[in-house]
């Protein structure tokens, strides 16, 4: 953090983003999703029942709430499994994966668009030929025609998410790289005889880390949905390991005398792309310098 | 303008051709198509006939020259399912896609529009916070848990609306629905941003202190001068239309493209699946290079200037 501030025209991080002022919103925001990372951590601990335990003997309850038993809180699917245990650990599942997806997607944009920026000529080209193209698709299809043909793996699962959203941050680092190169505190530091390297890992990307960060907040909801959506289509995490979308994709089958099982997870996509949007908007609007005049 | 021209044309058709590229690198890599269509231990001699009758028994590159004419002719194989024109499978698909995606496109638009650009006007106040409010909520609601709420609501609580299939208006409301709210929020966003930014020129000052009634100063001079990023957002809104209608159209049954490319995708029915990539690059990079030439005829600037982009 220090580094940060030696080195940025601009105010510190801790101090832009001016915690005193902030809506409660956003703090609920914060509040869910630090809770949501507890349970990710704690799956083990809190879960009542692993997720695949089941009990045939108790299919289909219903919630506390709606008459069922305090056994099972958020009530049984269809095999008697605990909907709440299975809730915990689908919430850890689909984080892990969307957060593996955006970090791959956020390192692999960012190096290409040093690349293309620092290289120019036909590399850039032929990178942002890339770009558009990829930008010119709509993802879901390309994943879901990579999954047609090479069938389902969990690996290929995460690196698909991952190569989701790779052009977005190319494209922004790489005009963001092209403008601070002329900026006068990288050239004083080439002029002092640095290496690229070193202007680039050292002092620009310090100077440009706010908007990547945004990016990146922004990216993440976006993320979990695309998780979300290719599971709940059957066509993302297979059973028995289980993902908020594959929990709400099977669900859909037992709308009729079940709602609960659906219903819940999908409350929980709902609140999670919810936070991480408030959040990310705030972060936004913190982080941004070209906002800053609004 | 010409040079413009030229120079987005040639971008789409390079696009076109890396996807057609793509396409075919991905579907050999992906293990020999003739054992997966025979299934479990087939005899070799079947296998053979069945290569040579596919062209896979010769060199890749001949294959893929093959293939690239095969392709510019039209001609992307046949289903190995029921053996029809997985082209033909597809158009007869299309028109129930389009049908629902055009519908929510207006609904997105008919709401986005105007709460856009009523928050823009009523900056910070009760009917901005309300717009902002929907807005958010628009692009967080995943739209398949949307559409399950919906069915959960009008067809098996108050049993309004019939939960699957197509043919009477009835079945469009939901889907269209579950499909438009998402982009009713985001355009709603980049609207308010859009008329924030122009609200704020001396233009607008003039056109107020000239006495231009505040109606027609937001929708004649406000709103054609926002309407650039507006117009991308549409453009993006395709590729986000077609991905929720894959998800969409398999959750009402809604026989469209999208449910017959997540079929297709289940049992691995290569030709359609790629018949449906393809066809939906074509669209996708000729709406794109549409909506460039619409940009350089809405604003001027970016036909002279090369691509505006390159200057951030």
């Amino acid at each position: 953090m220090s580094e940060f501030k030696a080195h940025a025209p601009q105010r510190g991080l801790l101090d832009r983003l001016n915690l005193r002022h902030t809506p409660l919103l956003v703090w609920l925001s914060m509040g869910f999703f630090i809770a949501i990372l507890l349970i990710c951590l704690l799956c083990e601990v809190i879960a009542p029942y692993h997720y695949t335990t089941q009990n045939l003997s108790a299919r289909l309850q219903p919630p506390v709430f709606a008459g069922g038993s305090a056994r099972y809180w958020l009530g049984t699917d269809e095999l008697g499994r605990d909907i709440l245990s299975r809730l915990i650990y689908a919430i850890r599942f689909s984080m892990m994966v969307a957060v593996a997806g955006t970090v791959i997607g956020c390192v692999l944009g960012t190096v290409l668009g040093f690349i293309a920026a620092h290289f120019r000529g036909w590399i850039d080209e032929a990178l942002m030929m890339l770009v558009d193209a990829q930008a010119a698709l709509p993802f879901m299809l390309l994943a879901l025609a990579v999954l047609a043909f090479f069938g389902n793996s969990f690996v290929l699962f995460i690196l698909l998410i991952g190569i989701h959203g790779w052009e977005q941050y190319a494209r922004l680092v790489r005009g963001m790289v092209l403008s601070a190169t002329s900026h006068g505190y990288a050239v004083a530091v080439r002029s002092l005889g640095a290496p690229p390297i070193r202007i680039y890992a050292r002092h620009i990307l310090p100077n440009i880390a706010s908007a990547i960060i945004v990016s990146f907040t922004l990216n993440f909801p976006v993320t979990i949905l695309l998780e979300a959506s290719l599971s709940f289509l059957g066509l993302g995490v297979q059973p028995p390991l289980t993902s908020l979308g594959q929990m709400l994709g099977a669900g859909r089958a037992h709308l009729i005398n079940a709602w609960w099982i659906a219903v819940f997870p999908g409350l929980v996509i709902f609140l999670m792309t919810l936070s991480v949007s408030i959040l990310g908007d705030w972060l936004r609007d913190r982080l941004d310098p070209t906002l800053q005049r609004r | 303008m010409s040079y413009f021209i030229l120079r987005k044309g040639l971008r789409a058709i390079i696009t076109m051709w890396l996807v057609v590229t793509f396409a075919f690198v991905v579907l050999r890599l992906s293990g020999d198509p003739v054992e997966l269509l025979l299934g479990d231990a087939p005899d070799p001699a079947t296998l053979d006939y069945y290569r040579a009758r596919y062209g896979f028994d010769r060199p890749i590159w001949e294959q893929y020259l093959s293939y690239f004419v095969n392709v510019l002719h039209g001609d992307l194989g046949i289903s190995i399912k029921d053996e029809r024109d997985a082209v033909e499978a597809v158009s007869q698909a299309l028109p129930r896609t389009l049908q629902l995606g055009l519908a929510s496109l207006a609904l997105s638009l008919a709401i986005g529009i105007p709460l856009g650009m009523v928050a823009a006007v009523y900056r910070n106040r009760a009917a901005d916070r309300f717009a902002m409010s929907f807005a958010v909520f628009g692009f967080s609601m995943p739209n398949f848990f949307l559409a399950i709420l919906l069915i959960l609501l009008f067809s098996l609580q108050l049993r309004w609306l019939p939960s699957s299939g197509a043919g009477t208006w009835a079945h469009m409301v939901m889907p269209t629905i579950a499909l438009g709210t998402a982009g009713a929020g985001s355009i709603a966003r980049f609207t308010r941003s859009s008329m924030l930014e122009v609200l704020s020129k001396p233009y607008m000052r003039t056109a107020s202190a000239k006495g231009v009634p505040a109606l027609r100063r937001f929708s004649w001079h406000a709103l054609p001068n926002a309407a650039i990023p507006i117009v991308t957002i549409i453009g993006f809104r395709l590729g986000d239309l077609v991905a929720g209608a894959i998800v969409i159209e398999s959750v009402f049954a809604w026989p469209g493209v999208g449910r017959l490319l997540v079929s297709s995708v289940s049992s691995r029915d290569l030709a359609i699946v790629q018949a449906i990539l393809l066809m939906v690059a074509f669209t996708m990079v000729a709406a794109n290079f549409l909506v460039d030439l619409l940009y350089g005829w809405i604003d001027p600037r970016m036909r002279t200037g090369g691509s505006g982009q390159d200057k951030a």
